[in-house]
């Protein structure tokens, strides 16, 4: 009797589900993978288009900004310039997955391998998921932000709403907490908030009050009901996180608009460990779609054309065109990721003599599995590829690194893939995967209360690479507005 | 535990909001866009979605980041070495371009300019933004709208009155056979026979009894097997429905005589087009009549009107004759607003310019919302008759038509640029007009 579970390009509910429990065997018992509960939904190409424009998520609250990124990629997909992905999967609990209505079967098997089990593996594992984001919360909280901002845009007119949420968006990047645990959002607690705050604005309203020019508030603000993580009088400065700063601490923001921050803040924190594992989320995923249609073949569940097609599609998925190729748009994170975990299997498998110099604590050992559910669950891009890049994977993609001093003329070769440059190349490489040596480091410095309310703002340069000029004015002016008085910047050297 | 959820027909455009969002922030840059565009093709075209270039001025979303180019140091790890080894120096790439494509391009935040495609109906808002229905008297346009009684079907109830007979009588029959009821023509046929027979009732003892069996069990299944039953019977359904309560009708005139070429032909038909658009935007219904005239004028659809040519001398006043006689005939002043646009090259045999003039001011203007003479002229002509005043004799005749009637327009066009700027200025908004 045939073992397949199609044959054809088509698909229907019935093989869908049939194929999912077969992939959602392999995946549990062969390759041990632990995963939230699966939610998957089938989707158009339009509504796809949908989707990437919210941020990849099912909820969004509305701004131009999400209408302009569709405007952008429906021209972009209409021209053919760009394909749609074939899925989009969302780090929420149950765990969400996409699948394009057109994807023929061996797609749909290939995305349910990769988005339904890789990408869950990894948000329900990797320790900066478990630790910053919360799985089971988001979607609540998206529902919440989107009803407010809406209710804000109603109460306080579009173009109110639009001045803020434009500022804080331009201060997204600098809006999460890098090394200090951020208190977790909860929709039960914020609406609580809220409660209070309405209750509190009845009571003490006054209609005195409105004889005032506007802008002036009433002096007292809302009553604190949790102090854990509200304004208790003083700054502590330096601060990183410059939207929660403007959030507690800016003299000219009315509370709704601190709401507002505040939901931008919560959602660069939530987006802030995707950053930080690009190469391992992606390198998760398509390893484990590449092991699980792999197996699917291996025991005759799918036949010879849909392997090719699968082939065909995980080629070009994990292609990485040299830096001289006109393809070439830095390093793709499917193509690093899917070869260092190729990789690791290989050398706890067959080792060389070079790896199990360079890897003696797994090397031969045979339980890839085991160190490669540990690799998941432990390390971000950086750590990750300092610790397990090895010689062969360098010779193989030809990494070279170059020096590069802004005031020179030329680039500096400092190392290759050879023996003495393995270290330098794997560190340097590794560094480029450091969000924050990439992203420019900025801290609130002083804020002048009492004073002229001057708020200084303060860039450690990294190395001496100053910010882009241009930019710089354009957010600053962000900052000024959420701040309402004179803001400066300046920029020193770190180190 | 696991969930598939078809979402395919839940509803589109979830991003609409976002997209009005965007499309009013970059009002200006889209609003120049467009009108550059359209002023470059062709009007004809105006009715497909259009794809709209516009600089992101305006709709930029700034973020802090570095410029390792403009000052400090820093290292970075490229694939697919070939020739490189240590010590080695590369040439930097010119700044500007050839830097793209490094990691620059990771947070660059793309071109100054992009494209995306917008809607008909998106531009065209954009294009009729300013502009309204001139005098819009409204002589159909009411607040209830009016319902007529429409055909809606068949039902299986209703009044005596609504029935359908052919559908009642085709079901009926079609139970009939169904049913084997028997035919009248049968049970008569038996009868017959049984009278011959009841002639002789000794004889055929037997064989009357079963005939007045066979005959008595013919007779109660016609019963039970009724000719029409309650079943059978379908009634005409009728629903009401409101009438589009604005309704225009637009009368196109125009000479085809020789003096009009193709290049007029053109220019009026883009006129025309364009009215129209509007039109259709601001009633339910529009229709248009094509009235070409040389000597005389004929209604002809739109084919003949636009690329057939007539040999003949020029008398305009034969097209406002049979502009009213379709009015009068097909469209009443109750039901329709009625526009007319009158295109020509201003030349018409002396003295039908004054009877025109005359059938303007008795028995046209008195209908009409608006109407509108395009004159159109070549461009050395325009330069002579640069002046309002001075013109050809149709021109000048309906100069004091246009002084008697704010709803009566005139207008000189030489080339496809100067037919907007026309439009724009014809269906100024009400105010100003």
């Amino acid at each position: 009797m045939s073992n397949l579970l199609f044959s054809e390009a088509e698909w229907d509910f019935a093989t869908l589900d049939r194929t999912l429990k077969a992939i959602e065997e392999i995946a549990l018992k062969d390759l041990k993978l632990d995963v939230y509960p699966n939610q998957i939904e089938v989707i158009s190409s339009e509504q796809m288009l949908d989707a990437y424009s919210s941020l990849a998520m099912p909820l969004m609250y509305n701004h131009w900004s999400f209408g302009k990124l569709f405007a952008r990629e429906e021209a972009m997909y209409r021209a053919g310039y760009s394909a749609l992905a074939y899925e989009i999967v969302i780090n929420s609990s149950p765990c969400i997955s996409y699948l394009l209505e057109e994807n023929t079967m061996t797609m749909q098997a290939l995305v349910m391998a990769h988005a339904a089990f890789g990408h869950n593996h990894f948000f329900k594992n990797n320790y900066l998921f478990r630790q910053w984001t919360n799985a089971e919360g988001i979607l609540d909280y998206l529902a919440f932000a989107k009803k407010y901002v809406a209710a804000c845009e109603e109460k306080y007119g579009r173009d109110e709403v639009e001045a803020v949420l434009d500022s804080a968006h331009a201060l997204m990047d600098q809006g999460v907490f890098r090394y200090r645990r951020p208190p977790r959002p909860s929709r039960e607690r914020t609406l609580e908030k809220l409660r209070a705050r309405a209750q509190y604005e009845e009571e003490s309203y006054n209609e005195l009050w409105r004889t005032l020019p506007a802008g002036i508030e009433p002096p007292a603000t809302a009553p604190t009901i949790d102090t854990e993580d509200d304004y208790t009088g003083d700054m502590k400065l330096p601060e990183e996180n410059i939207l929660y700063f403007l959030e507690k601490h800016s003299p000219s923001l009315k509370a709704w608009q601190r709401e507002t921050l505040r939901i931008v803040r919560n959602l660069a924190q939530y987006f802030y460990p995707q950053k930080q594992t690009k190469v391992m989320n992606e390198g998760c995923a398509s390893f484990v779609h590449h092991a699980i249609m792999n197996l699917l073949y291996d025991r005759g569940m799918i036949n010879e054309g849909s392997l090719l097609e699968f082939m065909h599609s995980h080629t070009s998925v994990v292609f990485q065109p040299e830096f001289d190729d006109r393809r070439y748009y830095g390093i793709n994170p499917y193509a690093l990721g899917f070869g260092m975990m190729t990789d690791i299997k290989r050398i706890a498998m067959e080792p060389t003599a070079e790896d199990r110099e360079w890897f003696p604590a797994f090397a031969g050992n045979g339980d890839w599995v085991g160190v490669l559910k540990d690799a998941w669950a432990n390390y971000r891009d950086e750590s990750f590829i300092e610790q397990f890049l090895s010689p062969k994977l360098m010779r193989d993609f030809r990494f070279f690194s170059l020096f590069d001093k802004s005031d020179e003329s030329t680039y500096k070769v400092s190392a290759i893939h050879d023996e003495t440059g393995y270290r330098r190349v794997r560190q340097l490489l590794a560094r480029q995967y450091d969000v924050s040596l990439n992203e420019p480091n900025i801290q609130v410095k002083s804020a002048d209360l009492k004073g002229n309310r001057r708020l200084i703002l303060e860039h450690k340069m990294h190395r001496g690479v100053p910010l882009d000029g241009k930019t710089r004015e354009l957010v600053l002016a962000h900052v000024e507005r959420l701040w309402g008085h004179d803001v400066g910047l300046s920029e020193i050297d770190a180190d | 535990m696991t969930h598939f959820i078809d979402r395919r027909l839940n509803p589109k455009g979830k991003s609409l909001g976002n997209r009005q969002r965007f499309l009013r922030r970059a009002r200006t840059q889209i609003r120049e866009a467009v009108q550059k565009s359209l002023k470059d093709t062709s009007v004809a075209d105006i009715e497909k979605d259009r794809k709209i270039r516009i600089s992101t001025k305006g709709t930029k979303e700034p973020r802090f980041r570095l410029d390792p180019k403009a000052g400090g140091e820093h290292d970075f790890v490229l694939p697919g070495n070939k020739q490189f080894t240590p010590g080695d120096e590369i040439k930097k790439p010119p700044s500007g371009d050839g830097g793209r494509g490094k990691e620059a391009a990771d947070f660059a935040e793309g071109d100054d300019e992009f494209e995306f495609t917008m809607t008909q109906e998106e531009v065209l808002d954009i294009f009729f933004e300013d502009l309204e229905l001139p005098n819009l008297v409204r002589t159909t346009l009411k607040d209830t709208p009016n319902k007529v009684w429409k055909r809606a079907g068949i039902t299986t109830a209703g009044s005596p009155t609504q029935i359908n007979l052919i559908r009642t009588m085709r079901n009926a029959q079609g139970r009939r056979l169904a049913l084997h009821r028997p035919k009248l023509k049968d049970v008569e046929a038996l009868q017959a026979e049984l009278d011959a027979l009841e002639q002789e009732p000794e004889i055929n003892r037997e064989k009357i009894a079963a005939l007045k069996e066979q005959i008595a069990r013919l007779t109660s299944k016609r019963k039970w097997v009724g000719f029409i039953d309650p079943v059978d019977v379908r009634f005409n359904s009728y629903t009401e429905q409101p009438v589009p309560t604005s309704q225009a009708v637009m009368f196109c005139l125009m000479d085809v005589s020789g003096s009009m070429g193709e290049r007029e032909k053109d220019l009026a038909k883009r006129f025309y087009m364009l009215l129209h658009l509007f039109l259709k935007r601001r009633y339910k219904r529009v229709d248009i009549v094509f009235i070409r005239h040389t000597h005389d004028a004929q209604e002809v659809d739109e084919q003949e009107f636009f690329y057939s040519r007539q040999s003949g001398g020029t008398i305009v006043s034969t097209a406002l004759d049979k502009m009213l006689e379709i009015q009068k005939e097909r469209y009443a002043t109750a039901d329709w607003n009625i526009y007319a646009a009158q295109a020509s090259d201003g030349y018409t045999q002396s003295g039908d310019a004054r009877r025109c003039v005359e059938m303007l001011n008795n028995d046209i203007m008195p209908l009409c919302q608006y109407y509108a003479y395009i004159e159109i002229l070549d461009e050395r002509e325009m330069e002579v008759f640069a002046s309002e005043e001075s013109g050809a004799e149709l021109w000048r005749a309906y100069r004091t038509v246009a002084d008697g009637w704010p709803n009566f327009a005139t207008k000189r066009i030489s080339k496809p640029a100067d037919i907007f700027p026309v439009f724009r200025e014809l269906f100024k908004k009400a105010e100003t007009a």
